[in-house]
Protein backbone atom coordinates (compact mmCIF):
# COMPACT_ATOMS: atom_id res chain seq x y z
CA UNK A 1 0.00 0.00 0.00
CA UNK A 2 2.79 2.57 1.06
CA UNK A 3 5.14 1.11 -2.36
CA UNK A 4 2.04 1.81 -4.43
CA UNK A 5 1.27 5.22 -2.95
CA UNK A 6 5.38 6.48 -3.59
CA UNK A 7 4.90 4.71 -7.13
CA UNK A 8 1.57 7.31 -8.00
CA UNK A 9 3.27 10.22 -5.87
CA UNK A 10 6.65 9.49 -8.08
CA UNK A 11 5.23 9.37 -11.37
CA UNK A 12 3.08 12.61 -10.71
CA UNK A 13 6.42 14.24 -9.37
CA UNK A 14 8.26 13.21 -12.74
CA UNK A 15 5.23 14.49 -14.86
CA UNK A 16 5.39 17.80 -12.92
CA UNK A 17 9.15 17.85 -13.54
CA UNK A 18 8.74 16.48 -17.29
CA UNK A 19 6.31 18.97 -18.41
CA UNK A 20 8.06 22.18 -16.99
CA UNK A 21 11.24 21.52 -18.81
CA UNK A 22 9.92 20.40 -21.91
CA UNK A 23 7.29 23.01 -21.57
CA UNK A 24 4.94 20.28 -22.89
CA UNK A 25 0.83 21.84 -22.99
CA UNK A 26 -0.16 18.81 -20.91
CA UNK A 27 -1.02 18.99 -16.91
CA UNK A 28 2.01 16.86 -14.73
CA UNK A 29 -1.03 14.72 -13.49
CA UNK A 30 -1.31 13.85 -16.87
CA UNK A 31 1.89 13.36 -17.89
CA UNK A 32 2.20 11.12 -14.75
CA UNK A 33 -0.49 9.15 -15.93
CA UNK A 34 1.22 8.12 -19.22
CA UNK A 35 3.94 7.33 -17.32
CA UNK A 36 2.82 5.33 -14.82
CA UNK A 37 0.53 3.60 -18.09
CA UNK A 38 4.17 2.90 -19.80
CA UNK A 39 5.45 1.25 -16.59
CA UNK A 40 2.45 -1.15 -16.48
CA UNK A 41 2.89 -2.08 -19.92
CA UNK A 42 6.82 -2.96 -19.53
CA UNK A 43 5.84 -4.88 -16.20
CA UNK A 44 2.93 -6.40 -18.37
CA UNK A 45 0.21 -6.81 -15.20
CA UNK A 46 -1.10 -4.25 -12.78
CA UNK A 47 0.66 -5.26 -8.93
CA UNK A 48 -2.38 -5.93 -6.56
CA UNK A 49 -1.70 -3.17 -4.40
CA UNK A 50 -0.78 -0.52 -6.96
CA UNK A 51 -4.75 -1.73 -8.43
CA UNK A 52 -6.13 -1.42 -4.93
CA UNK A 53 -4.65 1.94 -4.31
CA UNK A 54 -5.78 3.10 -7.27
CA UNK A 55 -9.22 1.92 -7.06
CA UNK A 56 -10.15 3.57 -4.01
CA UNK A 57 -8.46 6.93 -5.12
CA UNK A 58 -10.54 6.78 -8.07
CA UNK A 59 -14.08 5.34 -6.18
CA UNK A 60 -14.36 8.75 -5.17
CA UNK A 61 -12.93 10.58 -7.80
CA UNK A 62 -15.83 12.96 -7.41
CA UNK A 63 -15.39 14.06 -3.78
CA UNK A 64 -11.72 15.20 -5.11
CA UNK A 65 -13.71 18.13 -7.20
CA UNK A 66 -16.15 19.43 -4.38
CA UNK A 67 -13.15 22.05 -3.04
CA UNK A 68 -12.35 23.63 -6.65
CA UNK A 69 -16.23 23.61 -6.98
CA UNK A 70 -16.97 25.76 -3.89
CA UNK A 71 -14.05 27.81 -5.35
CA UNK A 72 -16.73 28.67 -8.57
CA UNK A 73 -19.46 29.80 -6.39
CA UNK A 74 -17.04 32.00 -4.31
CA UNK A 75 -16.15 33.67 -7.49
CA UNK A 76 -19.35 33.68 -9.58
CA UNK A 77 -19.08 37.50 -9.68
CA UNK A 78 -16.02 36.99 -12.67
CA UNK A 79 -19.31 36.15 -14.92
CA UNK A 80 -20.48 39.64 -14.98
CA UNK A 81 -21.73 41.45 -17.43
CA UNK A 82 -21.49 38.51 -20.11
CA UNK A 83 -23.44 36.17 -17.79
CA UNK A 84 -25.68 35.55 -20.38
CA UNK A 85 -23.75 34.58 -23.28
CA UNK A 86 -21.71 32.56 -20.89
CA UNK A 87 -24.60 30.49 -19.56
CA UNK A 88 -26.08 30.07 -23.00
CA UNK A 89 -22.15 28.94 -24.21
CA UNK A 90 -21.44 26.76 -21.46
CA UNK A 91 -25.06 24.47 -22.16
CA UNK A 92 -24.79 25.17 -25.58
CA UNK A 93 -21.33 24.01 -26.34
CA UNK A 94 -21.61 21.03 -23.45
CA UNK A 95 -24.51 19.52 -25.31
CA UNK A 96 -23.47 20.10 -28.56
CA UNK A 97 -19.92 18.69 -27.34
CA UNK A 98 -21.49 15.08 -25.93
CA UNK A 99 -23.99 14.38 -28.80
CA UNK A 100 -21.21 14.87 -31.18
CA UNK A 101 -18.34 12.82 -29.95
CA UNK A 102 -20.98 9.80 -28.49
CA UNK A 103 -22.64 9.69 -32.10
CA UNK A 104 -19.53 10.15 -33.84
CA UNK A 105 -17.78 7.66 -32.12
CA UNK A 106 -20.76 5.27 -31.95
CA UNK A 107 -21.07 5.21 -35.97
CA UNK A 108 -17.72 4.30 -36.44
CA UNK A 109 -16.60 2.51 -33.38
CA UNK A 110 -17.18 -1.28 -34.15
CA UNK A 111 -19.87 -2.87 -31.59
CA UNK A 112 -18.16 -4.14 -28.53
CA UNK A 113 -17.73 -7.81 -28.83
CA UNK A 114 -19.10 -8.56 -25.04
CA UNK A 115 -22.13 -7.75 -22.95
CA UNK A 116 -20.04 -6.65 -20.10
CA UNK A 117 -21.94 -6.11 -17.50
CA UNK A 118 -22.08 -2.59 -16.32
CA UNK A 119 -24.38 -0.60 -14.33
CA UNK A 120 -27.74 1.07 -15.94
CA UNK A 121 -26.98 4.39 -14.64
CA UNK A 122 -24.27 5.64 -16.87
CA UNK B 1 -17.75 25.73 29.91
CA UNK B 2 -15.71 27.21 26.90
CA UNK B 3 -17.28 30.08 25.11
CA UNK B 4 -18.61 28.97 22.01
CA UNK B 5 -17.28 32.03 19.84
CA UNK B 6 -13.87 30.58 20.97
CA UNK B 7 -14.46 27.24 20.30
CA UNK B 8 -15.25 28.60 16.91
CA UNK B 9 -12.20 30.47 16.71
CA UNK B 10 -9.92 27.90 17.50
CA UNK B 11 -11.90 25.18 15.18
CA UNK B 12 -12.32 27.74 12.25
CA UNK B 13 -7.91 28.47 12.06
CA UNK B 14 -7.83 24.34 12.19
CA UNK B 15 -7.86 22.71 8.73
CA UNK B 16 -10.21 20.06 10.49
CA UNK B 17 -13.40 21.74 10.71
CA UNK B 18 -13.52 22.58 6.56
CA UNK B 19 -11.88 19.06 5.97
CA UNK B 20 -14.75 16.96 7.74
CA UNK B 21 -17.49 19.60 6.33
CA UNK B 22 -16.23 18.87 2.93
CA UNK B 23 -16.35 14.87 3.36
CA UNK B 24 -19.50 15.47 5.52
CA UNK B 25 -21.81 17.36 2.48
CA UNK B 26 -20.43 14.54 -0.34
CA UNK B 27 -21.56 11.93 2.12
CA UNK B 28 -25.03 13.57 2.38
CA UNK B 29 -24.50 14.39 -1.12
CA UNK B 30 -24.26 11.04 -2.00
CA UNK B 31 -26.76 9.58 0.46
CA UNK B 32 -29.90 12.32 -1.22
CA UNK B 33 -28.43 10.97 -4.69
CA UNK B 34 -29.02 7.59 -3.83
CA UNK B 35 -32.14 7.74 -1.96
CA UNK B 36 -33.54 10.04 -4.86
CA UNK B 37 -33.28 6.94 -7.01
CA UNK B 38 -30.06 8.87 -8.97
CA UNK B 39 -31.72 11.77 -9.76
CA UNK B 40 -29.18 13.35 -12.28
CA UNK B 41 -29.97 17.03 -10.98
CA UNK B 42 -29.38 16.01 -7.31
CA UNK B 43 -25.72 15.37 -8.41
CA UNK B 44 -23.56 14.68 -5.50
CA UNK B 45 -21.00 17.18 -6.39
CA UNK B 46 -23.48 19.96 -7.19
CA UNK B 47 -25.19 19.18 -3.98
CA UNK B 48 -22.12 19.40 -1.88
CA UNK B 49 -20.36 22.38 -2.93
CA UNK B 50 -24.24 24.33 -2.73
CA UNK B 51 -24.49 23.16 0.58
CA UNK B 52 -20.66 24.39 1.43
CA UNK B 53 -21.12 27.59 0.07
CA UNK B 54 -24.14 28.13 2.04
CA UNK B 55 -22.86 27.07 5.25
CA UNK B 56 -19.55 29.21 4.15
CA UNK B 57 -22.01 32.37 3.36
CA UNK B 58 -23.38 31.91 6.68
CA UNK B 59 -21.04 31.65 8.35
CA UNK B 60 -19.39 34.41 7.06
CA UNK B 61 -16.25 31.98 5.99
CA UNK B 62 -13.40 33.09 3.39
CA UNK B 63 -12.95 30.80 0.97
CA UNK B 64 -9.06 31.15 1.61
CA UNK B 65 -10.24 29.61 5.47
CA UNK B 66 -12.14 27.09 3.93
CA UNK B 67 -9.22 25.82 1.51
CA UNK B 68 -6.95 25.74 4.22
CA UNK B 69 -8.56 22.70 5.07
CA UNK B 70 -10.06 21.77 1.58
CA UNK B 71 -6.78 21.83 0.20
CA UNK B 72 -5.59 17.57 1.42
CA UNK B 73 -8.96 16.49 -0.59
CA UNK B 74 -8.26 18.67 -3.44
CA UNK B 75 -4.24 17.60 -3.66
CA UNK B 76 -5.55 13.98 -3.91
CA UNK B 77 -6.36 14.89 -7.76
CA UNK B 78 -2.99 14.96 -8.75
CA UNK B 79 -2.65 11.33 -8.09
CA UNK B 80 -5.86 10.41 -8.97
CA UNK B 81 -5.10 11.80 -12.34
CA UNK B 82 -2.03 9.22 -12.10
CA UNK B 83 -4.35 6.45 -11.37
CA UNK B 84 -6.42 6.38 -14.46
CA UNK B 85 -3.46 4.53 -15.69
CA UNK B 86 -5.07 1.90 -14.16
CA UNK B 87 -8.37 1.28 -15.76
CA UNK B 88 -6.90 2.50 -18.66
CA UNK B 89 -4.33 -0.76 -18.86
CA UNK B 90 -6.85 -3.01 -18.17
CA UNK B 91 -9.29 -1.65 -20.87
CA UNK B 92 -5.86 -1.42 -22.98
CA UNK B 93 -7.56 -4.11 -25.70
CA UNK B 94 -10.75 -2.53 -25.92
CA UNK B 95 -9.19 1.08 -26.72
CA UNK B 96 -6.77 -0.52 -29.21
CA UNK B 97 -8.96 -1.85 -31.19
CA UNK B 98 -11.14 0.90 -31.38
CA UNK B 99 -8.35 3.74 -31.70
CA UNK B 100 -9.33 5.41 -35.14
CA UNK B 101 -12.80 5.46 -34.55
CA UNK B 102 -11.76 6.81 -30.74
CA UNK B 103 -9.42 9.69 -31.95
CA UNK B 104 -11.53 11.03 -35.21
CA UNK B 105 -14.44 11.47 -32.13
CA UNK B 106 -12.37 13.15 -30.42
CA UNK B 107 -11.23 15.55 -32.35
CA UNK B 108 -14.92 16.38 -33.76
CA UNK B 109 -16.16 16.69 -29.96
CA UNK B 110 -12.97 18.94 -29.13
CA UNK B 111 -13.38 21.34 -32.36
CA UNK B 112 -17.51 21.68 -31.55
CA UNK B 113 -16.61 22.58 -27.65
CA UNK B 114 -14.56 25.30 -28.96
CA UNK B 115 -16.26 26.33 -31.70
CA UNK B 116 -19.62 26.27 -30.20
CA UNK B 117 -18.48 28.14 -26.86
CA UNK B 118 -16.75 30.58 -29.15
CA UNK B 119 -19.63 30.81 -31.52
CA UNK B 120 -22.94 31.02 -29.46
CA UNK B 121 -20.63 33.09 -27.52
CA UNK B 122 -19.88 35.49 -29.88
CA UNK B 123 -23.73 35.33 -31.14
CA UNK B 124 -24.57 36.92 -28.15
CA UNK B 125 -21.98 39.66 -27.93
CA UNK B 126 -19.94 38.39 -25.02
CA UNK B 127 -16.63 40.41 -25.11
CA UNK B 128 -13.36 39.26 -26.66
CA UNK B 129 -11.58 38.38 -23.04
CA UNK B 130 -14.97 36.18 -22.37
CA UNK B 131 -14.55 34.70 -25.61
CA UNK B 132 -11.11 33.96 -25.20
CA UNK B 133 -11.92 32.69 -21.55
CA UNK B 134 -14.75 30.28 -22.92
CA UNK B 135 -12.92 28.62 -25.53
CA UNK B 136 -10.61 25.91 -23.59
CA UNK B 137 -13.97 25.17 -21.37
CA UNK B 138 -13.67 21.12 -21.68
CA UNK B 139 -9.76 20.70 -21.34
CA UNK B 140 -8.74 19.72 -17.14
CA UNK B 141 -8.68 23.21 -15.86
CA UNK B 142 -4.81 23.97 -15.19
CA UNK B 143 -4.37 23.52 -19.08
CA UNK B 144 -6.91 25.41 -19.86
CA UNK B 145 -5.71 28.06 -17.84
CA UNK B 146 -2.52 28.05 -19.69
CA UNK B 147 -4.26 28.52 -23.17
CA UNK B 148 -6.65 31.17 -21.83
CA UNK B 149 -3.38 33.28 -20.73
CA UNK B 150 -1.33 32.95 -23.51
CA UNK B 151 -3.87 34.19 -25.76
CA UNK B 152 -5.09 37.24 -23.70
CA UNK B 153 -8.18 35.94 -21.60
CA UNK B 154 -8.81 35.86 -17.86
CA UNK B 155 -7.15 32.67 -16.44
CA UNK B 156 -9.26 33.30 -13.08
CA UNK B 157 -12.82 32.94 -14.91
CA UNK B 158 -11.79 30.49 -17.26
CA UNK B 159 -11.11 28.36 -14.06
CA UNK B 160 -14.66 29.12 -12.75
CA UNK B 161 -15.99 27.93 -16.40
CA UNK B 162 -14.45 25.13 -16.28
CA UNK B 163 -16.12 23.79 -13.73
CA UNK B 164 -19.36 24.62 -14.43
CA UNK B 165 -18.67 22.99 -17.68
CA UNK B 166 -17.83 19.57 -15.56
CA UNK B 167 -20.28 19.76 -14.05
CA UNK B 168 -23.06 20.91 -16.51
CA UNK B 169 -21.71 17.16 -17.96
CA UNK B 170 -22.28 15.40 -15.22
CA UNK B 171 -25.33 16.38 -14.72
CA UNK B 172 -26.57 16.68 -18.07
CA UNK B 173 -24.50 14.58 -20.32
CA UNK B 174 -26.16 10.81 -19.10
CA UNK B 175 -29.60 11.73 -19.95
CA UNK B 176 -28.76 13.37 -23.10
CA UNK B 177 -26.91 10.07 -24.23
CA UNK B 178 -29.52 8.13 -23.15
CA UNK B 179 -31.95 10.37 -25.19
CA UNK B 180 -30.11 10.32 -28.50
CA UNK B 181 -29.85 6.65 -27.74
CA UNK B 182 -25.95 5.67 -27.46
CA UNK B 183 -26.01 3.13 -25.40
CA UNK B 184 -21.82 1.85 -26.25
CA UNK B 185 -19.85 2.74 -22.90
CA UNK B 186 -17.07 3.05 -24.88
CA UNK B 187 -18.84 5.75 -26.96
CA UNK B 188 -20.63 7.47 -22.98
CA UNK B 189 -17.44 6.98 -21.51
CA UNK B 190 -15.48 8.78 -24.10
CA UNK B 191 -17.87 11.87 -24.92
CA UNK B 192 -18.18 12.91 -21.04
CA UNK B 193 -14.42 13.05 -21.09
CA UNK B 194 -13.97 14.97 -23.76
CA UNK B 195 -16.42 17.57 -22.55
CA UNK B 196 -16.48 17.27 -19.30
CA UNK B 197 -12.84 16.74 -18.29
CA UNK B 198 -12.06 15.22 -14.94
CA UNK B 199 -15.76 15.49 -13.26
CA UNK B 200 -17.34 13.63 -16.58
CA UNK B 201 -14.62 11.17 -15.92
CA UNK B 202 -15.95 10.60 -12.07
CA UNK B 203 -19.15 9.93 -13.40
CA UNK B 204 -18.38 7.93 -16.00
CA UNK B 205 -16.56 5.83 -13.95
CA UNK B 206 -19.33 5.35 -11.71
CA UNK B 207 -20.74 3.44 -14.41
CA UNK B 208 -18.11 1.37 -14.63
CA UNK B 209 -14.22 0.97 -15.42
CA UNK B 210 -14.51 0.58 -19.64
CA UNK B 211 -16.75 3.80 -19.53
CA UNK B 212 -14.37 5.39 -17.08
CA UNK B 213 -10.94 4.00 -19.19
CA UNK B 214 -12.04 6.07 -22.35
CA UNK B 215 -13.30 8.96 -20.66
CA UNK B 216 -9.91 9.23 -18.76
CA UNK B 217 -8.37 8.78 -22.14
CA UNK B 218 -10.03 11.14 -23.66
CA UNK B 219 -9.44 13.84 -20.87
CA UNK B 220 -5.74 13.54 -21.81
CA UNK B 221 -5.96 13.76 -25.31
CA UNK B 222 -8.85 16.52 -25.56
CA UNK B 223 -6.17 18.54 -22.85
CA UNK B 224 -3.15 17.88 -25.95
CA UNK B 225 -5.80 18.11 -28.76
CA UNK B 226 -7.40 22.10 -27.51
CA UNK B 227 -3.84 23.39 -26.45
CA UNK B 228 -3.09 22.54 -29.87
CA UNK B 229 -5.63 23.64 -32.22
CA UNK B 230 -7.10 26.24 -30.27
CA UNK B 231 -4.20 29.32 -30.63
CA UNK B 232 -4.31 28.42 -34.25
CA UNK B 233 -7.61 28.10 -35.07
CA UNK B 234 -7.88 31.65 -32.81
CA UNK B 235 -5.50 33.35 -35.07
CA UNK B 236 -7.57 31.62 -38.01
CA UNK B 237 -10.48 33.52 -37.16
CA UNK B 238 -9.74 36.76 -35.29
Amino acid sequence: MLSALTLILSCQLAGELVTRFLGLPVPGPVAGMVLLFGLLAIKGSVPEDVGSVADSLLRHLALLFVPAGVGVMAHMGLLGQDWLPISVALVGSTLATIAVTALVMNRLARPAPEGNAESENG
Amino acid sequence: MADINEVWVYLSASPLLFLTLTLAAFQAGSWIYDRSGQQPFLNPVLTAVIAVVALLTLSGTSYETYFEGAQFVHFLLGPATVALAIPLYRQFDRVRRSALALVTSLLCGSLTAIGTAVGLGWLLGASRETLLSLAPKSVTAPVAMGITEQLGGLPSLTAVLVILTGILGAVLGPPLLSLIGVKDWRARGLALGTASHGIGTARALQAGELAGAFSGLAMGLNALATAILLPVLWRLFF
